[in-house]
């Protein structure tokens, strides 16, 4: 059982405090006279500010449930974007099962192996059997139009939005000498620095965005707002080094390689969306968009940071 | 029956509904409303009704009831009592040779006499989700006899690959319920024109 005592409450209290401040620009905002456009922009703003408040208290109740909690709630997230991916991508009757496997199967089958911690089989349930299996799966349903392309998109889905999304509720299954019991708080400071990195890219762009980084795959993620962005969270980051077992170095570093792998996370899900000419992945979450739209940068950040603390501090 | 089962398993089934679907109600040139209706929608599983039906606010749905396939539904007694109690079903039967089209409309007729609404699948059978198949011609006669009612038109996205024909395992995907502007039908037009642009009102929501 591992909890996020002292340190994650200060966390989760911070960022309570920083949704009433929120709240509060974003009402002062409304005050104020504005032309269509910045009326259209401050209505997205106080959406996507509704937002947050209820994001944060699922994922805050979600934690106050312990470790089952916490996997449970990761797996629902895991479930609502893997629907998302699989509703843009065009697979045919013959994948049918093969769906029904990936969907039913071993989504709850890896997630089971996070809150058992069997790391093992965790690691490679879904690279090596899922991906072996699922292709032979389709391949039985005698459908050999698009194979490839076809039995690629499926286990692209189940990658990025079982396997990549679970390496965050599996940091509760590290051992980390000296900071036992706190894991849930690594946790929390992960989430935080990726959606806080996100945030701020899109604040700095909305400020002072001038230069596209690549303007055919999204002309709202600019240069301004990548470094301002990326700075900004990993110096937030760096600043709550007393939640982590690392030294403020050391959390420079590793929130400065999430942020970066987040920005990574969330070209590469734009450049899908692009490709099926959509502009988000599902309306589910207000201003926000889909699940993947709000996941896209922990996909990428989540597997990269569980392995350099597991390599390096346990 | 008592009444707590048959909310529970309406909310039990709208619940799933929502789990595999998302249930998306997308309302364009219509607005929800209590009334006579006839929604009609394109078929290509067997959530279709159930989807239109978890789609409507929560008020309306009990005053609106799927026309469905006596064969299927009367087929075990779980499925009976889901028709009949849950859904609020109208069941008819659907083998054309032995029935007699008059005794099939009737009580249909009379559900719209009351002020409630019907959900049909003018196809009259699940499609592969491909293309839709032309209309059968119930839709037409209840226009003809009823005249004042509003024929909404519904394009249901993605259920053949939730739960495609020859399948019971269902796989999630967001689906949407498109509502479209409702059509009547117009002075002297003939049978074959009417259901053809009923088809087109369906097939036009599918953009």
């Amino acid at each position: 059982m591992s909890g996020f005592g002292f340190y994650g409450h200060w966390l989760l209290g911070g960022v309570l405090l920083v949704l009433v401040i929120a709240s509060l620009i974003g009402y002062r905002l409304t005050q104020r006279p504005l032309s269509e456009r910045g009326r259209a922009t401050v209505d997205n703003l106080n959406a996507r500010i509704r937002a947050w408040w209820a994001m944060c208290a699922v994922f805050a109740a979600a934690l106050a449930c312990g470790d089952l909690g916490t996997v449970l709630l990761f797996a629902l997230v895991s479930f609502l974007g893997l629907r998302e991916f699989i509703t843009l991508t065009p697979t045919r009757r013959g994948d049918h099962e093969t769906l029904f496997w990936s969907f039913f199967v071993f989504l709850p089958l890896h997630y089971w192996l996070v809150g058992t911690r069997w790391y093992g089989l965790f690691a490679i349930l879904i690279p090596v059997y899922a991906f072996l299996f699922l292709p032979l799966r389709s391949a039985l349903a005698g459908d050999t139009e698009h194979f490839l392309e076809r039995s690629a998109k499926i286990q692209w889905g189940l990658m990025i939005c079982v396997y990549a999304v679970s390496h965050a509720p599996a940091l509760l299954m590290l051992e980390i000498p000296g900071y036992s019991g706190q894991n849930a708080t690594l946790l929390i400071w992960l989430v935080l620095v990726v959606q806080l990195s996100d945030v701020l890219q899109y604040v700095f762009g909305k400020l002072c965005g001038r230069r596209a980084i690549v303007p055919r795959l999204s002309p709202n993620k600019t240069v301004e707002g990548f470094v301002g962005g990326v700075l900004s969270a990993a110096l937030i980051g760096t600043a709550l080094w007393w939640a982590t077992p690392f030294t403020p170095w050391q959390a420079f570093m590793l929130a400065l390689l999430v942020t970066l792998l987040g920005f990574a996370g969330g070209l590469v899900m734009s450049a899908i969306k692009r490709d099926r000419g959509v502009k988000d992945f599902g309306a589910m979450i207000e201003g926000h968009g889909g699940m993947l739209d709000r996941i896209d940068s922990l996909c990428f950040a989540a597997p990269v940071f569980f392995h350099a603390v597991r390599y390096w501090w346990t | 029956m008592s009444g707590w089962r048959v909310e529970c398993a309406a909310a039990l089934l709208v619940g799933v509904c929502r789990v595999l679907t998302g249930v998306r109600a997308l309302w364009r040139d219509v607005a929800p409303q209590a009334g006579p209706r006839v929604y009609f929608a394109n078929h290509a599983s067997h959530l279709d009704g159930l989807v239109i039906w978890a789609a409507l606010p929560g008020p309306l749905r009990q005053h609106t009831h799927p026309v469905a396939a006596r064969d299927y539904w009367d087929a075990s007694p779980l499925r009976h009592w889901l028709a009949g109690e849950v859904f609020g079903a109208l069941l008819i039967e659907r083998n054309g040779e032995t029935r007699d089209r008059q005794t099939v409309l009737e009580p249909l007729l009379a559900m719209l006499d009351a002020g409630e609404a019907l959900i049909l699948f003018p196809e009259g059978t699940r499609g592969d989700g491909s293309a839709i198949q032309p209309f059968k011609s119930g839709l037409y006669h209840l226009a003809r006899q009823r005249p004042e009612v509003e024929l909404v038109p519904v394009y249901l996205e993605n259920l053949n690959r939730v739960l495609p024909k020859g399948t019971v395992l269902p796989v999630p995907l967001l689906c949407a319920a498109r509502f479209g502007a409702p059509l009547r039908l117009e002075d002297g037009e003939l049978r074959a024109d009417f259901l053809t642009r009923a088809r087109a009102a369906v097939e036009a929501l599918a953009q």
